[in-house]
């Protein structure tokens, strides 16, 4: 009989677990009340949300609430998240299940009272402060006094701050003058944005003591969200410029250094991300234990399939188009076309899933309402590695020095003996290897699917005809120039109006900085 | 003036225009069992392809002959696609879906008023005026700046693709006031015309058809002018056209403004026979395939460039009806292919074939 031991097993765990904590009488008698007469369902939720140190109180009234609660056979029994259903008395599974309680909407304010009492008691501060951050939005003089007891035990300093928010609102109303002062000091602390819609009828009030300190307050509270919103403005600037240096940096390479217009350029990004993918099957088929280290074995796959296909391409189209921009930038066109449809043939028109690791989901609350993403911040980290590996190879290996030396002068670097056919293969081949870190990174942000390059390809030129040709540098500027001044006007007239804005920008400072962005200079225009 | 063609030029030009103008309506008046019969459905689609090929011609007189590739011309295209889908949508105000005077999605969108930029183009003539207009402000403007500051090859060309993309995202807006996504569409009539009425349709199609012909008398005129002339100077060697004292900026931006007026003037012709006009026509890739179009043809010869369009259109047809999956196979070998081996396209080809025979019996002039 494994599944009876089992059951008995978990059985025992439970009410070891509710044992633990003091039973509070006054649950078991409501239960008991609840249970005789199901129609008593509002004295006994009082008696529920006035228990003191009982963690059934709370799964109780929680039950209740999402309609989880219910009685047969003269016992509470509550249905929990797995589907088992529990003897609320003491944890106990038992077979059947009665119906469920109807809610009024009365019933239903006197429960939310209630659930909050009972989180406010929680023993986990992480659920008081929720309980605390909640009221705080919706005050209620229900529990004024107990959140003033609280206020005064409270260990934890983030709660106590909490539970001083939420007291506030109702300070406010009180008839005490110093109550309300000090008040409006909470507010001008730590108040929200949702705090102005009650400090600002005290400012346009007839005492001048409080209307003065409640307009230092709303100042405050103004500085604060703006620094804040700056703050958050300047992040995802941020990260969005080092996605768009990603996407770019492939191409300050291939059309940098090689002059080569590769508009399959952001296909590279795509098979970089589809690689991704495929890593991510491979690991969910065979090595489901190592499921959150599979992006860490995507990158040597994504670079080496992206630098694969761009070798191929070099070695079979590009090679015969040097010399000839517009025609490569053509051919390279109808490349992406067929790298497009291949991966549709393959893998579906429709997007494909790749998840988050759990070490990428979730992110820092740096303050309310700013949340850092971890896999934001990661792009960002990831941005700087790849960049610090592209600049290393370029600056200190051997491979680089010939790179640089065939793109300053073919001719004399022939010469000196370097394969500079080889040369060449080998440097888009990184470009589009790149590419595919890149492409790694974007799976993590966005959907992929067959288009996934299209939508970078024209931000990745930005970034590199903006920047400058043949610097990495130039793109390290471009793409962060664009990135933070895409999200500093976005607020301001909206994400498409502020693209927009953005590429009439571009067009308009390529008349003030030609030099070394578009026109060569004097005598070596058309040499 | 010299003649514009050879007389033989001349014979093979009136073949085409005896094939579109009296060949195509006589094929379609034949009894439907016949075998040579052109059905109904057909004629709009030629009536399409006449419209390709006026922007082929666009585009090889600012990319074949003047060396200036542009990704952008999609834009110019739909702008004077949307000024006549404009007039076509006024013209049937209070017949819509909702019975408003305003247009269905604005009626949708909870407008109560036609925005000032809708006014006027309840005029035919007003809304043809704009439909050439409006491609040829925006190509100055651009072309201004860009020519000023000696933007030139590639990097033209992706500014040019930034226009294209800049303006779909702003169209793809509801906000702004064009229908969004969905375009502006379920026309009902043209100057009085039923658009379904295959007379009408025959109609559209044979205007089409001799605007191209007239366009590309005007084309040949202007490549065999002087003016061409020097469009092929600066094409060949734009700093030795500049020291022989010729300012390229405004030849350059002449034949700009000309090409995006033609595509405003092709959009215009194109909408009513197609039903629809919506954003996707302003997609890079839309302007990328007019590229392609005079690539396949060759590049430098006008009748290049219609042919060049007419087999592309002819063969994007065929598949996207036979073998949807194998056309972006086809298209993206069409690049690589005529990129490779067919530099001067079709006609190059042709030409290297008539040639063979003899080579060296063809002196260079």
């Amino acid at each position: 009989m494994p599944i009876l031991l089992r059951l008995t097993a978990a059985v025992l765990l439970l009410c070891a677990a509710v044992g633990a904590r003091a039973a509070d009488p006054a649950v078991d008698q409501a239960l008991a009340n609840l249970a005789a007469d199901p129609k008593a369902l509002r004295a006994s939720v009082e008696a529920l949300g006035g228990a003191r140190g009982d963690p059934r109180a709370l799964a109780v009234l929680e039950a209740l609430r999402d309609g989880r609660l219910s009685v047969a056979g003269g016992e509470v029994l509550m249905r929990s998240a797995d589907g088992r259903v529990l003897r609320a008395r003491d944890g106990a599974a038992v077979a059947e299940a009665g119906s469920a309680f109807g809610l009024t909407n009365a019933l239903r304010r006197g429960l939310g009272t209630a659930v909050a009492r009972q989180q406010l008691l929680a023993t986990d501060p992480q659920v008081r402060l929720a309980a605390a951050g909640a009221l705080a939005e919706r005050p209620s003089t229900e529990v004024e006094g107990l959140l003033r007891e609280l206020l005064a035990t409270e260990a934890d300093a983030r709660v106590r701050k909490a539970l001083a928010l939420a007291l506030a609102p109702l300070d406010l109303d009180s008839a005490d003058k110093a109550r309300r002062l000090a008040a409006i000091g909470v507010l001008a602390e730590d108040g929200e944005l949702a705090a102005r819609g009650l400090l600002e009828p005290i400012a346009q009030g007839r005492d001048p003591e409080l209307a003065q300190a409640a307009r230092r307050a709303l100042s405050r509270i103004g500085e604060r969200q703006w620094l804040r919103d700056q703050f958050g403005n300047l992040f995802f600037g941020l990260s969005l410029g080092s996605v768009l240096l990603l996407a770019a940096l492939g191409l300050a390479i291939t059309f940098g250094l090689m002059g080569v217009i590769n508009m399959a350029h952001g296909e590279m990004l795509m098979i970089g991300a589809y690689a991704t993918y495929v890593v991510q099957g491979l690991f969910r088929q065979y090595l489901p234990g190592a499921f959150d280290w599979y992006l860490l074995a995507a990158l040597p796959a994504a670079f080496v399939a992206s630098a694969l296909v761009g070798a191929a391409i070099e070695r079979t189209v590009l090679r015969h188009l040097y010399g000839r921009p517009l025609e490569t930038l053509l051919a390279t066109f109808g490349i992406s076309l067929i790298l497009i449809q291949t991966v549709r043939v393959i893998f579906g028109a429709q997007n494909v899933e790749v998840a988050n690791p759990a070490w990428l989901s979730g992110g820092i609350e740096v303050a309310t309402n700013l949340v850092l993403p971890y896999n934001r911040l990661a792009t960002i980290v990831f941005a700087v590695l790849v960049l610090a590996g592209v600049w290393t190879i370029f600056q200190k290996t051997r491979l680089g020095l010939r790179v640089r030396s065939v793109t300053q002068n073919r001719g004399m670097a022939a010469a000196m003996g370097i394969d500079t056919r080889r040369v060449d293969t080998l440097t888009f081949a990184l470009g589009s290897g790149v590419a595919g870190l890149g492409g790694v990174a974007l799976s993590q942000l966005g959907n992929v699917g067959p288009e996934l390059g299209q939508a970078y390809i024209i931000d990745s030129f930005m970034v590199v005809v903006l920047g400058g040709v043949g610097k990495l540098a130039g793109a390290v500027a471009g793409a962060l120039g664009l990135g933070v001044v895409n999200k500093l006007l976005e607020p301001a007239v909206g994400a498409v109006l502020g693209k927009i804005a953005l590429l009439g920008f571009i067009i308009l400072f390529i008349q003030k900085r030609p030099q070394g962005l578009f026109a060569l200079k004097g005598r070596a225009v058309e040499s | 003036m010299r003649s514009l063609h050879t007389p033989r030029g001349w014979a093979v030009f009136a073949a085409l225009a005896a094939t579109l103008l009296a060949g195509v309506p006589l094929l379609n008046a034949l009894p439907a069992d016949s075998a040579l019969h052109l059905p109904d459905y057909l004629i709009p689609l030629i009536g399409k392809f006449c419209c390709y090929a006026l922007v082929a011609l666009a585009m090889d007189l600012i990319w074949g002959y003047t060396g200036i590739l542009s990704l952008g011309h999609g834009a110019f295209f739909a702008l004077g696609g949307y000024a006549m889908g404009m007039h076509l949508m006024r013209a049937m105000a209070g017949e819509g879906v909702y019975r408003s005077e305003l247009p269905d999605f604005m009626v949708f969108l909870n407008w109560k008023e036609l925005p000032w930029f809708w006014h006027g183009f309840e005029h035919f003539g007003f809304a043809l005026l704009m439909a050439l207009l409006l491609p040829a402000l925006l190509a100055f403007v651009f072309g201004w700046f860009a020519f000023r500051s000696r933007i030139k090859g590639v990097y033209f060309s992706i500014i040019t693709q930034a226009l294209t993309f800049a303006l779909m995202l702003l169209f793809f807006r509801n906000e702004t006031g064009f229908g969004g996504n969905n375009g502006l569409t379920d026309f009902k009539r043209l100057l009085g015309f039923a658009l379904a009425d295959p007379a009408v349709k025959l109609g559209l199609y044979l205007l089409s058809a001799a605007t191209l012909l007239g366009v590309y008398l005007l084309a040949r005129a202007i490549v065999r002018s002087k003016f061409g002339r020097v469009l092929t100077a600066i094409r060949d060697a734009e700093s030795r056209t500049m020291f022989c004292g010729y300012e390229p900026l405004y030849y350059k931006l002449a034949v700009w403004t000309l090409s995006a007026v033609l595509c405003g003037l092709a959009g215009a012709l194109y909408v009513p026979q197609v039903g629809i006009i919506n954003p996707s026509e302003m997609a890079p890739t839309q302007s990328i395939e007019m590229a392609v179009w005079v690539a396949v043809g060759g590049r430098g010869t006008l009748i290049g460039a219609i042919t060049g369009a007419a087999v592309v259109n002819g063969l994007k047809s065929w598949f996207t009806a036979a073998a949807p999956d194998l056309w972006l196979y086809a298209l993206g070998g069409l690049f690589i292919g005529v990129t490779l081996f067919l530099p001067e396209g079709l006609t190059g080809l042709a030409a290297r074939l008539r040639r063979r025979p003899a080579p060296l019996a063809e002196a260079r002039p």
